[in-house]
């Protein structure tokens, strides 16, 4: 006779309400994803930038002499600019496999079985992945901020520039928000991480790639919009109030990115179900 | 002790003419059939839609007409309130990659609603309840079939549901994993009182775990009812052989109003109707010169009634 019968009992505890899965959902994405060495080595490699940053910040008030290193509205612009490469990395490396994987193992309909919706579903894989973006841009531009004002000794930069702060805001949630929806959507789209991951580098180039071309043959810049990395340069120019490079209206870049985001939802509202019906 | 749910004799489970066509092909036409409580086979030769039923329930999929309720509450307008009371064990290989068992079943708690700490401590409970205790730090890839048939099994129980869909719950198990399955399915179904529908195209796993039975055939409901009703609804069942043309014979039983079906070893199982008995079959078989060879009383089995109501479709 068993000591203790191992037998199924009734749970009589308490239950949360429908609505909370997805921080179930991105709570335990961010988590295996950070126990990835390969993946914390590259966020660290992320924040080297930053570094490099605060060193110049730190030079510039402390010596007078390197006063042509001051930072300037265009310091952050530069910075976010140069991040987008490590967004590109990041996007791929801990984003191509969020819905592809489920798809391969059949998760889906383990997920959707319980009480939680599509929407809530893609928006706790949304949230993984944008956590790990902000991570490497807002988060280091605003630290740049509180970094300058501490080796000042003083909020003279912050008050004179006060659009920074919502600049960098702005500019970050936006290139945030179109790889997080673009890898997502693509993610959806395919059972291989590797091949969503080969997807998203080809979309990126290529559209650049496109874009270049077509400048040269033009001669005008007016086509910026067909480039995925040059509506980003674009917005970031007109964000943080600094020249635009390109001769395409803001307006266009904006609208093309908002329907590159609108395409991927439609992408994920027709891929993400349960039970996938082919007829 | 068994710990049994409140009882209620009220359908838990209620379809209204529900239609699913996936292109031009019905998978489901104008079904209308209630679930009582306890244990319901869902019955039927594959593609007879019994799948599409429960992910149909689950709002995987939208009937192109009809209502479904589960619980009373209405699948199209409230899902959330119905899968939280479900647990769903799909047919084919399911998990969340890159964890192992106990990490799983405790994330589908938590998907389920159960606090961080309890739905571990469930995890580790209905992962010995499934007899995957020893083995819950190893990772579900590294599980072979009948493993894996239990661990979806696992996660389907892990917020305690008061419904538990079970899609061909013994697929690829071999006979021993087989036989433990069903005794769980049974155990939960008539110890631990959990409502349970259980798809299968297999009649002994009904036969054994089931109360009640829902036979589908081509996307409609070909009979449903209590097993033991449905089982003895005729007169007398033999098992019967003989040296001549099977076929032909099947047919003169049917016009002298005995019920017969084939089976798989050459036997022939004819329902005699009550004040006839064996005589009557001798009889026959002298009249177009058919030998008997062998002539066995038996009794009704859920094989009968799913091969009568197939035949009846």
């Amino acid at each position: 006779m068993p000591i203790h019968d191992q037998s199924y009992r009734r749970y009589r505890g308490g239950k949360e309400k429908p609505g909370a899965a997805w921080v179930v959902i991105a709570t335990a994405g961010i988590v295996s994803t950070i126990r990835k060495r390969k993946f914390l080595g590259l966020l660290l490699f992320a924040w080297l930038p930053f570094f490099i940053r605060a060193v110049q910040i730190y030079i510039a008030s402390s010596y007078p002499q390197a006063s042509m290193l001051k930072p300037t509205a265009q310091t952050f612009r530069d910075f976010l600019g140069q991040q987008q490469m490590f967004v590109f990395f990041i996007t791929i490396y801990a984003g191509a496999g969020l819905i592809a994987n489920d798809k391969r193992a059949n998760a889906l309909q383990i997920y959707l079985a319980k009480p939680l919706g599509r929407a809530e579903y893609v928006g706790g894989k949304l949230a993984i992945l944008a956590c790990f973006l902000l991570l490497v841009t807002w988060v280091p531009g605003i630290l740049l901020l509180f970094v300058e004002m501490a080796f000042s000794g003083s909020a003279t930069f912050i008050k004179s520039n006060l659009t920074l702060i919502p600049s960098i805001t702005v500019f970050s949630f936006l290139s945030v928000l179109l790889a997080s929806f673009t890898m997502i959507a693509l993610s959806s789209l395919s059972k291989s991480s590797r091949f969503v991951g080969i997807m998203y580098a080809a979309v990126t180039f290529f559209s650049d790639a496109n874009f270049e071309a077509l400048r040269h043959v033009l001669r005008t810049t007016s086509i910026s919009w067909m480039s995925v990395p040059a509506l980003l340069e674009q917005m970031g120019d007109v964000i943080f109030r600094q020249p635009p490079r390109y001769d395409t209206p803001w307006p266009i870049s904006l609208l093309v990115i908002l329907a590159l985001v609108g395409v991927s939802a439609l992408v994920l509202e027709r891929k993400v179900r349960g039970v996938e019906v082919v007829t | 002790m068994p710990e049994v749910r409140a009882a209620t004799t009220e359908p838990i489970v209620r379809l209204t003419s529900v239609s699913v066509q996936y292109g031009k092909q019905w998978a489901l036409r104008d079904v209308g059939v209630e679930f009582p409580p306890g244990a319901v086979g869902l019955l039927g030769p594959n593609g007879a839609g019994k799948s599409t039923m429960l992910k149909a329930l689950l709002a995987f999929v939208k009937p192109d007409q009809g209502r479904m309720h589960v619980f009373g509450f209405d699948v199209a307008r409230s899902p959330l309130e119905i899968r939280a009371r479900i647990g769903y064990m799909p047919e084919s290989d399911a998990h969340i990659p890159g964890m192992n068992a106990v990490s799983f079943v405790a994330y589908c708690g938590q998907l389920a609603g159960l606090p961080a700490v309890d739905a571990m401590q469930r995890a580790h409970e209905v992962l010995y309840y499934v007899g995957l205790g020893e083995a819950r730090y190893r990772n579900i890839e590294t599980y072979s079939s009948g493993m894996k048939q239990r661990i979806k099994l696992a996660q389907a129980l892990v917020h305690d549901p008061d419904l538990l869909f079970l899609d061909e719950p013994t697929n690829g198990m071999d006979p021993k994993g087989r036989e433990d399955m069903l005794e769980l399915v049974r155990d939960l179904a008539h110890n631990k009182g959990v409502n349970l529908i259980l798809s299968s195209h297999l009649l002994p796993d009904v036969e054994y775990t089931c109360d009640h039975v829902v036979v589908l055939n081509r996307g409609t409901v070909a009979t449903a009812g209590p097993i033991e009703t449905l089982k003895g609804r005729r007169g007398q069942v033999y098992e019967l052989r003989i040296k001549g043309e099977r076929a032909e014979f099947v047919e003169v039983l049917r016009q002298e109003g005995i019920d017969c079906h084939l089976t798989d070893e050459d036997v022939m199982r004819a329902f005699v109707p009550d004040g006839r008995g064996a005589q009557a079959l001798f009889e026959l078989a002298s009249r177009h010169r058919v030998q008997v060879r062998h002539l066995k009383p038996s009794v009704p089995t859920l094989e009968d009634v799913f091969a009568r109501a197939l035949g009846e479709e």
